[in-house]
């Protein structure tokens, strides 16, 4: 099946995968991030989750319809489909800032996107957490999982009714185009080791988020009580310290984080309307596998299980497990959770019952 | 909503009070009459459009749907008749079929041969059909076509683009004006050799399900019979959204051709990954490389958007075909929907067309009559040139449409351009092909 | 009467009364009128409600007395319909065969799964029953196991059916399609008419809701048992038991292992109703489905789980089939601009947005009934009933998380 030649590039293949897998990860733990923090701070299963992130995604869309809201010119030099004159779009931007200056700004619609989604995903978090989430509070889990899970197919569906159902190209910018060539980097062959420049934009972009939702948790007095929330809810209750409202604004930051990934995962592929159910059981898993409570944890078991799916898709373990990489994921969750019980950093007691 | 409500309504409101006295075709009912199941006996007859409204190809279904109440109104007489002025038989008359004025009732197979069953059998039993037409995948066709035969009524498949539909799994009350795997290798296959030479080295990834499997064989056939080499085939799961993992390997593996058997959102996926690494703009073994995606769709192309400039793949149908049937489905679907056909909505559109001409030329809706009539049809006029639905597996022969993505793409509708037209004799097989072996068409099933 | 208390007993002769019924209840319209859109007697849907509800009602002898919950159910549905078509492939069309066998590996599947994930409780044991059958998804979709041994298991993702290059060992000149011991076809239906009305009684349902009965049965017996009692004393404070000296997994292994086979039974009435298995049943969305079945008709309550297999059934196969020529003949007494307005508002909420109308009716069941339908349906009958003075009785066990 596979020629010799494959496995003399084998040292090239595994650093590759472990670029894929730190990208991939990256996504999960992000994901997985956002799913712990709400569940964490405020013990509510969210599958809504994975639509947070979808519309993350749409964010971007929508700036990018934004930008090129157009007027219309009728051409009467060429035609359309039908034989009637084209109707020529031209964006207002390159209107009013010329050619170059309006195509550029387009140009850049997903890294705009990151400023013009935090407002819209932190108040989208503050009107869920309000006006859903916290009649919740006191319910089983499998409330809390049946009515999510209900708002999420209600967004998805909204989107869908607004986008339609074909995923939408999100290009990034120009400047990101292609690869940049590690390998060559690193005193090897050149195009042994590539990598595109966004992806690798992705996993700088995840791990300064990451450090910052660790950061602000660990060095802010704001953070302090959260995690002291997160310990024994009831007791900073006592303290007479309004944990709840400090719940909400965590609810808007992890809907932020959800947000962020998807707006920057907008380009890797283009974003449809069930991009969030796509990636909300294997979150779960990641949440899981890392430890219900834990947010190292959730990052940790990001990373891991999206290593351990790119390698599970190397031609060469491929050749040996035909379709592993379709299982890896489960079988790796079991082989995990059978030998530390609360997956790899969870709480004693949280979600057990 | 569409413009055409007024004659709709108007339609609407007449017919339902000509039914109210008489009974509406009900299902099995007629059988011991008439012989076969749902035979319709009022002033209509019901056609069942079952397409994807839900899950990935939604998009796909709703263009489907489109096709079809296009056909519907043709029929019936109303609009501009479309490819009924074209099309070489002139049976259809435009007074419905057989004079029963034509109903339809629609229904969701969200892409899962389940779910698409159950909506067929609730219109062959609540809502009394007598053909089933639609889908846009070949696990679903397969279901269906297999629940049409059990049950005694016509299935006209919509997009499946498997070889299996009319080989492994063919069926005698099953008919397939689509393409299949096969043709798009062979229509292919000398394009690929004109444009990249017959000294290339090819590494596949394939969608791991059953139309992967048969595109991927058809296509290394192909391109091996031309010279060129088969480096890998890697199969990809059908889940897969990033196939960054599968596509990071390619460059290293000494191929210089990429081909993504992938089909809906796993081609835009998988294609837009592929850009993203570059792999396009470089030169391996002193040659360009290269990324063939065997089968297109329009709304796959607008998915992947930039990233298929210039990239070879293989289509059913185009709008921007310049034939008199071609240009007069374009215009009747683009007046009423403001957007050109896809080519699923137009091989929904043209099998409703080739079932009622089948009917009004057997002069029955038996479906052992109209599969008589379908079979070793030929006709022309639908688009595709003079086109024969082959007789020993149910296959339409036509052209075979190679395209590629535009390159400076002048509006929206703009993204796949016509390389070559691939006349029929070339993508023409013998019903024993081994890819095609193994099933057997069976006796026609009137259900009674 | 059968060992029933007279509540159950009540409760029991509703349901086989429903359940034959049917046919008549669920098409209240005339064939001809503009609401006959809304029948839903018609047999493939009929057997759909019997045998999710089988599912359902297998899912909460786990889930509502023990409060397991299994993301992994679809697993056993799968199992079950591989089994009957297997059978049909290698001997006959007879289903009983597939139908025993298929109780019987699901029945081990669920020793073999229940074992291991129930070594861990709470969510771990979810996503462990999830992982698992996410794997036999994969393994069935790809055909993995079959292209190892380079043959056809099953059938990857066009599903696995009956071929006639099959073995048949046992086949019979006039079979065709399932039926039950040569006695009577699977699809065979008789139509009455009753003026406008017409109703069809299918023979399949009948099998299927008779044997939905047992099963119905059957569950308020466990429910009542004392290894129910023990079940549930499992699911109020598992510590406690523990603490007691009682060692509680062969209970609740036991609790899975019954609710899998249950699950396996009704994957494989799917495939005498339908001589066809897809993989797709085994996806983590049918194992959701019949979590949402549980709670929305009540999770720990005797009927809940069979209303909510109706109610997400019945939406799924009649609001799909909803399209604008429908509503337009709905409205078509209005004046055109108030029709359209009609059509435009509805339209959202029908066909191929059967699932928005779905996701809604999630969330309003949830937040206004916290006990689900069962919940709502005892609202009701207090409202009547309220008249009497009585307090609430407790038809059913107390909705449970």
């Amino acid at each position: 099946m596979i020629p010799v030649s494959h496995w003399v590039g084998t040292m090239d293949a595994i650093l590759l995968q472990v670029l894929n897998g730190l990208d991939k990860g990256s996504a999960y733990a992000l994901i997985a991030l956002g799913l712990t923090l709400i569940f964490g701070t405020l013990g509510v299963v969210n599958f809504a989750h994975g639509a947070l992130f979808m519309i993350g995604a749409f964010c971007a869309v929508t700036l990018q319809r934004i930008l090129t809201f157009s007027y219309v010119t009728l051409d009467e030099t060429q035609k359309d489909f039908l034989g009637n004159p084209l109707k020529v779009e031209t964006p207002y931007l390159e209107g009013w800032f010329g050619y170059d200056i309006g195509h550029a700004i387009i140009d850049w619609s997903v890294p705009l996107a990151i400023l013009f989604s935090i407002p819209i995903m932190v108040a989208i978090g503050f009107i869920m957490e309000r006006g859903l989430i916290k009649h919740f509070y006191n319910r089983p889990h499998a409330d809390q999982i049946l009515v999510t899970f209900g708002l999420a197919i209600v967004l998805q569906e909204v989107i869908k009714y607004f986008y339609g159902a074909n995923p939408i190209p999100t290009p990034a910018p120009d400047m990101f185009r292609g690869s940049l060539d590690f390998g060559a980097m690193l005193g090897l062959e050149p195009n042994a080791v590539i990598y595109p420049y966004w992806r690798l934009v992705y996993f700088g972009f995840s791990a300064i988020i990451i450090g910052a939702v660790f950061a602000f948790l660990q060095f802010t007095t704001f953070g302090m009580v959260v995690r002291a929330g997160m310990a024994d809810r009831e007791t900073v209750g006592l303290l007479g310290i309004n944990i709840d409202k400090r719940f909400t604004i965590m609810f808007g930051i992890a809907a932020a984080v959800a947000g962020l990934a998807g707006v920057m995962y907008a380009p890797i592929n283009s974003p449809n309307y069930h991009m969030g159910m796509d990636f909300l059981v294997l979150s779960f898993v990641v949440v899981v596998v890392g430890g219900m409570g834990s947010l190292p944890g959730a990052v940790l078991a990001g990373f891991l299980l999206g290593i351990l799916e790119s390698f599970a898709s190397m031609n060469e373990i491929k050749a040996i497990l035909p379709g592993i990489d379709q299982i890896i994921i489960y079988l790796v969750a079991i082989i995990i959770l059978l030998t530390r019980p609360r997956g790899l950093m969870g709480r004693k007691g949280v979600m057990e019952d | 909503m569409s413009n055409s409500n007024f004659t709709r309504r108007g339609v609407l409101k007449t017919s339902a009070i000509a039914g109210a006295g008489l009974a509406l075709p009900t299902y099995l009912r007629a059988a011991s009459d008439s012989g076969f199941t749902n035979a319709p006996t009022g002033s209509t007859v019901t056609l069942g459009f079952n397409v994807p409204q839900t899950g990935p190809y939604a998009e796909e279904g709703l263009d489907e749907l489109r096709a079809q109440e296009l056909a519907v109104q043709h029929l019936n007489g109303e609009g501009d008749a479309g490819m009924m002025n074209t099309f070489s038989s002139k049976a259809l008359k435009g007074n419905g079929i057989l004079g029963k004025k034509v109903e339809f009732v629609t229904g969701d197979t969200q892409t899962k041969s389940d779910a698409a069953r159950a909506s067929a059998k609730s219109m062959i039993e609540k809502d009394g059909a007598v053909m089933i037409n639609g889908g846009s995948s070949s696990g679903v066709a397969v279901a269906v076509q297999g629940l049409c035969q059990e049950a005694g009524v016509i299935f006209m498949a919509g997009l499946t683009h498997s070889n299996d539909t009319t080989g492994k799994d063919k069926k005698a009350n099953g008919f397939r004006h689509f393409f299949n795997a096969y043709m798009s290798g062979a229509a292919l296959a000398p394009v690929l050799k004109n444009a990249y030479g017959s000294d290339r080295r090819a590494y596949h990834l394939t969608a791991d399900y059953t139309w992967g499997w048969t595109q991927q064989e058809s296509m290394q056939a192909a391109t091996e019979a031309m010279g060129w080499e088969t480096v890998n085939n890697v199969l990809t799961p059908l889940a897969s959204t990033d196939f960054s993992s599968y596509i990071a390997p390619v460059l290293n593996s000494g191929a210089d051709v990429l081909v993504l058997n992938h089909y809906g959102g796993n081609m835009v996926n998988s294609l837009t990954n592929a850009v993203q690494f570059g792999l396009q703009d470089k030169m391996v073994n002193g040659k360009q490389f290269e990324i063939v995606v065997p089968l297109y769709s329009e709304l796959m192309a607008a998915g992947a958007g930039a990233n298929v400039r210039g990239v070879i793949g293989s289509m059913n149908w185009n709008w921007q075909l310049q034939d008199e049937g071609s240009k007069a489905f374009v215009k009747s679907f683009g007046e009423k929907y403001g957007r050109p056909p896809s080519n699923s909505a137009h091989t929904c559109y043209v099998q409703t067309m080739l079932y009622a001409d089948a009917v009004e030329r057997a002069g029955t809706f038996n479906p052992c009559g109209v599969a008589e009539a379908l079979e070793g049809f030929e006709f022309d006029g639908l688009g595709n040139g003079p086109t024969l639905y082959r007789a020993d597996d149910h296959q339409c022969f036509k052209d075979v449409l190679v395209m590629k993505g535009t390159e400076n793409p002048t509006n929206e509708y703009d993204t796949l351009e016509i390389v070559e037209v691939t006349p029929r004799a070339q993508v023409e097989y013998a019903p024993d092909h081994p890819m095609f072996a193994g099933g057997e068409l069976g006796k026609c099933n009137p259900g009674a | 009467m059968l060992g029933l208390g007279k509540r159950d007993t009540s409760l029991v002769i509703i349901v086989t009364l429903m359940a034959l019924l049917a046919p008549f209840i669920l098409n209240p319209f005339p064939t001809e009128s503009a609401m006959a859109q809304f029948n839903a007697g018609y047999p493939d849907l009929l057997q759909r409600f019997v045998i999710f509800g089988i599912f359902a009602i297998g899912f909460n002898l786990l889930f509502g007395l023990t409060g397991y919950l299994s993301f992994g159910h679809a697993a056993f549905l799968g199992i079950g319909s591989y089994a009957v078509v297997w059978m049909y492939k290698l001997l006959d069309y007879n289903i009983v065969p597939g139908l025993v066998l298929a109780i019987i590996v699901s029945g081990l599947f669920a020793v073999l799964i229940g074992y291991i994930s129930l070594r861990r409780s709470g969510i771990y044991f979810s996503i462990l029953t999830l992982a698992f059958a996410q794997m036999m998804f994969a393994i069935s979709y790809s055909d993995l196991i079959g292209r190892f041994f380079d043959t056809s298991i099953t059938n990857g993702e066009t599903g696995l059916q009956v071929y006639t290059s099959d073995p048949q060992i046992l086949l019979n000149d006039w079979e065709s399609v399932p039926h039950l011991l040569g006695l009577v076809e699977m699809r065979s239906t008789y139509i009455l008419d009753a003026g406008a009305w017409s109703f069809s009684f299918n023979a399949g349902y009948y099998f299927c809701a008779i044997i939905m009965i047992l099963a119905f049965y059957l569950s308020v017996r466990i429910f009542r048992s004392p290894f129910g009692l023990m079940l549930r004393a499992m699911k109020s404070n598992q510590q406690r038991m523990t603490y007691t000296g009682l060692n509680t997994k062969p209970y609740a292994l036991a609790a899975f292992v019954i609710s899998g086979m249950y699950a396996g039974l009704a994957g494989g009435l799917l495939a005498s109703m339908d001589p066809l298995a897809g993989a797709e049943r085994m996806q983590w969305t049918a194992s959701g489905e019949v979590v949402l079945m549980t709670i929305l008709g009540g999770a720990g309550t005797l009927i809940g789980p069979v209303l909510g297999a109706g109610f997400i059934k019945y939406f799924e196969n009649i609001f799909s089939k909803i399209n604008d020529t429908v509503l337009h003949q709905w409205f078509s007494f209005m004046p055109d601009g108030l029709e359209d307005a009609m059509v435009f508002i509805v339209h959202p909420f029908i066909g191929k947005g059967w699932h928005l109308t779905l996701g809604i009716l999630f969330m309003l069941v949830v937040i206004f009934l916290p006990g689900g339908l069962v919940e709502g349906g005892q609202r009701i009958a207090r409202l009547f009933a309220r008249r009497k003075d009585t307090a609430p009785k407790e038809t059913q066990s107390t909705p449970a998380e």
